[in-house]
C-alpha cells in the first residue's frame, strides 16, 4: 500500500464537570475534518466533514473516539462516505477504534458507506465498552451507486463490552469476495444491508427480546449485555428507515 | 491419522441430530429464495463461505487443543442470533452424547461436565475429532461438509428435490469446500499463536435474519 | 490420542438406567403408531388416568413441531414444564429410531427440570407401520392401530404390530360402520405376536383406557422392583 492519503481524526470526550461533556481533543486531519456543532444536554455533538471525497485506494483513514467517565459523545457525518477506486494501487483502508469507559455513553451515527464500482475498501471497527457504559451504532454498507455494480467491500465489527468480546462479525462482497456473497444465504440481491447496536448496562440482567421487524430486519440480544439489529434493504432509504423503527423498538 | 474414523465422524447417520436442523434451508425455501438445485447450491456456497468457514476454524483449533471455554465464547460473538446459539448448542450436547458413547475419553467427559447444556457444535466436533486421532484438517472438513449437507438433503425433503440433483450440488462445491478446510487451518494456527481473536467471522447476514424469521414461525418441520 | 475408557461424568450410554447422580431415572414408555391411529388420544387418557398416582412427563415427536404437544397443553392433562415437543426435521422416524439423540435430551430434561418423575411417556409422530422405537431410548413401547385404518393391518405385521410390547387396536366403536371384523382382527395379531398382549379400546368412554393403564402400571412395578 503506497501512494494513497494516510489520515488520523481523533476524539476524546470528557465529563466538564457542570453537567456538560468538553472535548479537549477535536482533531481532523487531511480529508478527516471534524466540526464541534449543538449538542443536546450534556452530550457534545461531532460531525465528520469529509473535506474530500474518500477513501480511494491506497488511502488509509482511521478515526478514533474515546469517551470518558461520565461523557456523553454523538459523532454523525454530513454525508455518506463513498469508496472509489484510487490512482494508487490497492485497496483503502478505514479504520474506526472506539471507547467508551463506564458511565460514559456514545451514539456513533454517521450516514452510509457506499462501495463504488471498481474500488476495494477493508472497513474495521472495533469498539470497547465498559460494563456500565453505553453505546448505541449504526453502520451501513450501500452495495454500488444507483444502478451500479458494487466494488469490493469487506468490513468487520468487534465490540468488546467490560472487556469480552460479544460480538465478531465480518461481511464480504462484492467482486472477488467469496463465493454466493449474493446468493440466497448472505445477501440475495439486497443492495443495503445494515447493523445497529446498542449496548446498555441494563441489559445485563433484563435482556433485550428477540424481535422479528419484518422480513428483512431482527432484534437479536448478543451474549452480553448488548443488542444488534441486522437489517438487508433493496435500497439505502428502506434500510435506514428498518433500522430507525428498530431503534424506537428498543425504547 | 485414522481415515476411517473420519468416515464415522461424518457420516450423515452418526447419530448426532443434525437431521432435525435445516441449516437455515427450511427459512430459505419458505422464503422463495431456494427453489430448486442451482439456489441450492448458491444458497450452499455461500453458507460454506461464512458459517461453514467459521465452524470449521473452531473445530480446527480445537483440534489443536485451544482451550474449549475460550472457543465457546468466540462461537457466541460469532453467532448473533440467539435462535441459532440455541441450535449449535443443543447439537453439541447431542453430539457430546454421541461422541462420549463413539470414543469414550476423559476429555470428551470433562468438556460435558463443563458444558452441561452443551457447547457450540463444532467445539464439540473439534474435541471430538481430537480424542478419534484424527487431525485438525479431518475436523475442518467434517466441519464444512456439514455446513452444506444439511442444507441439501432437507431440500430434498421440502422440495422434494430429485435427490441425485442435491448430492450433485455437495459434488460441485467439493473444491471449494477443500479450500474452505485449508483456510480454516490456517486461522487455527493463527489462533494457537494470537488467541481466538484470530478466529474468522465471516458472517451471513440473511441466514442470521431467517433463523429469527424461522424460529417465531408456530409450525416448522426442522429445529434450525 | 486421547484414547480412555474411564467413566465417571453424566451418563453417555442412553439405555443407562440410572441418572448422573446415581438415582434410578423414570421408566420411558414409547406410543408410535400410524397417523391418525389415536396416539396423542391413548395419551391424553393415560396422563388423565395416572396423574394423580405417578409423576408424569411426555415427550411428543410431531411432524409439525407442535402440534401433539399443543393438543395436550389445550387439553390440559399435565402443567406445561411437563410436556416437551422434539423437532424431527421431517422424519419422526429417524428420531425415535435411528438418532435417538434430541429425544434423549428431552428426557433427561425433564426429569432434571420437573423430576423426579415416576414415567416418561414418549410419543412418536404418526408415521408407518415400520417406526419403531430404539431400545436406547425407550424401555417398552405401545403400538397403537386402529380398526379404521383397515382390519388387514394386523395380518400385514410389521415391526411395530409384531415387535411392539403392547399392540393396541384403537377406536373399536367405529367397528361396526367401517366394516372391520375385531374377531378377526384379534386372530391375525394373536398369530404375529404369539403370547405377546393386545388391547382393544374404545376411547369414548372414560374407561376407555383402563387396560392400557394396568399394562403400563405393571411395567413400571417390573421396573422399580
Amino acid at each position: 500500500m503506497s501512494g494513497g492519503v494516510q489520515a488520523t481524526a481523533r476524539i476524546l470526550a470528557r465529563d466538564d464537570g457542570r453537567g456538560g461533556t468538553s472535548l479537549p481533543v477535536l482533531e481532523g486531519d487531511g480529508p478527516l475534518a471534524l466540526r464541534r456543532t449543538r449538542g443536546r444536554g450534556a452530550e457534545a455533538r461531532v460531525m465528520l466533514v469529509g473535506a474530500m471525497s474518500g477513501p480511494l485506494g491506497g488511502d488509509h483513514f482511521t478515526v478514533e473516539a474515546a469517551v470518558e467517565e461520565g461523557a456523553r459523545l454523538h459523532v454523525g457525518s454530513a454525508a455518506a462516505t463513498i469508496a472509489l477506486p484510487g490512482q494508487a494501487k490497492g485497496e483503502a483502508r478505514y479504520d474506526v477504534r472506539l471507547t467508551v469507559a463506564d458511565g460514559g455513553e456514545l451514539r456513533w451515527l454517521p450516514e452510509q458507506l457506499i462501495s463504488a464500482n471498481g474500488s476495494e475498501l477493508y472497513v474495521s471497527t472495533h469498539v470497547d465498552v465498559g460494563a456500565y457504559g453505553r453505546l448505541v451504532l449504526r453502520e451501513e454498507q450501500v452495495l454500488g451507486r444507483v444502478a451500479e455494480e458494487p466494488g469490493r467491500l469487506s468490513s468487520r465489527l468487534v465490540l468488546r463490552v467490560g472487556g469480552r468480546t460479544v460480538l465478531d462479525q465480518e461481511l464480504a462482497c462484492g467482486p472477488g469476495a467469496p463465493g454466493g456473497w449474493d446468493g440466497p444465504a448472505v445477501l440475495a440481491g439486497h443492495r443495503a444491508v445494515g447493523q445497529l447496536v446498542v449496548v446498555r448496562p441494563e441489559f445485563a440482567a433484563d435482556p433485550a427480546a428477540s424481535r422479528v421487524l419484518g422480513d428483512g430486519a431482527v432484534v437479536m440480544p448478543l451474549a452480553g449485555p448488548a443488542a444488534l439489529v441486522s437489517a438487508v434493504a433493496p435500497d439505502a432509504l428502506r434500510l435506514r428507515k428498518l433500522l430507525d423503527d428498530a431503534l424506537t423498538s428498543l425504547g | 491419522m485414522s481415515r476411517a474414523a473420519l468416515l464415522v465422524l461424518a457420516d450423515g447417520r452418526f447419530p448426532a441430530g443434525g437431521h432435525a436442523h435445516s441449516g437455515g434451508a427450511e427459512a430459505a425455501v419458505k422464503a422463495g429464495r431456494i427453489t430448486g438445485a442451482s439456489s441450492l447450491e448458491e444458497f450452499c456456497r455461500g453458507r460454506l463461505h461464512t458459517a461453514g468457514l467459521v465452524s470449521a476454524s473452531l473445530a480446527a483449533a480445537a483440534v489443536l487443543g485451544v482451550n474449549p471455554m475460550e472457543l465457546d465464547a468466540a462461537a457466541d460473538a460469532r453467532t448473533p442470533s440467539p435462535a441459532l446459539r440455541v441450535a449449535a448448542r443443543k447439537l453439541g450436547r447431542q453430539l457430546m452424547r454421541a461422541a462420549r458413547a463413539t470414543w469414550p475419553s476423559v476429555e470428551l467427559d470433562a468438556l460435558a461436565r463443563e458444558f452441561p447444556k452443551g457447547a457450540h457444535q463444532p467445539v464439540v466436533l473439534g474435541v471430538t475429532a481430537r480424542v478419534a486421532g484424527l487431525d485438525a484438517v479431518d475436523a475442518a472438513h467434517c466441519a464444512a461438509y456439514e455446513s452444506v449437507s444439511g442444507p441439501a438433503s432437507a431440500t430434498v425433503r421440502l422440495l422434494s428435490l430429485d435427490p441425485f440433483d442435491a448430492t450433485a450440488v455437495l459434488a460441485r462445491l467439493a473444491p471449494e469446500l477443500d479450500r474452505v478446510a485449508d483456510q480454516a487451518v490456517e486461522a487455527a494456527g493463527r489462533v494457537v499463536d494470537h488467541g481466538v481473536d484470530a478466529l474468522p467471522s465471516a458472517s451471513a447476514p440473511l441466514l442470521e435474519i431467517g433463523a429469527e424469521l424461522h424460529a417465531a414461525w408456530p409450525v416448522r418441520l426442522f429445529a434450525s | 490420542m486421547h484414547l480412555d475408557h474411564h467413566h465417571d461424568g453424566p451418563a453417555a450410554v442412553s439405555a443407562d438406567a440410572h441418572r448422573p447422580n446415581g438415582s434410578r431415572r423414570a421408566l420411558r414408555i414409547g406410543l408410535g403408531g400410524p397417523v391418525g391411529s389415536g396416539k396423542t388420544a391413548t395419551v391424553a387418557a393415560l396422563c388423565r388416568a395416572l396423574r394423580d398416582e405417578l409423576s408424569l412427563a411426555v415427550v411428543t415427536n410431531d411432524i409439525y413441531t407442535r402440534e401433539d404437544a399443543e393438543f395436550l397443553l389445550r387439553e390440559a392433562v399435565l402443567p406445561p414444564e411437563r410436556i416437551t415437543a422434539v423437532e424431527t426435521g421431517a422424519c419422526p422416524h429417524t428420531a425415535i429410531r435411528d438418532d435417538i439423540s434430541a429425544n434423549l435430551e428431552a428426557v433427561e430434561d425433564l426429569e432434571d427440570e420437573v423430576g423426579p418423575l415416576d414415567l416418561v411417556l414418549v410419543e412418536s409422530g404418526g408415521d408407518n407401520l415400520t417406526a419403531t422405537f430404539s431400545k436406547g431410548l425407550v424401555d417398552a413401547q405401545i403400538f397403537v392401530i386402529d380398526v379404521a385404518g383397515g382390519d388387514d393391518i394386523p395380518r400385514k405385521g410389521g415391526p411395530g404390530v409384531t415387535t411392539a410390547d403392547l399392540l393396541v387396536v384403537n377406536k373399536t366403536d367405529l367397528a361396526p360402520y367401517v366394516g372391520s371384523d375385531l374377531a378377526r382382527m384379534a386372530a391375525d395379531a394373536k398369530a404375529q405376536r404369539a403370547e405377546l398382549p393386545v388391547v382393544f379400546q374404545s376411547l369414548r368412554t372414560e374407561a376407555g383406557v383402563t387396560d392400557v393403564a394396568a399394562w403400563v402400571r405393571a411395567q413400571l412395578a417390573a421396573w422399580t422392583a
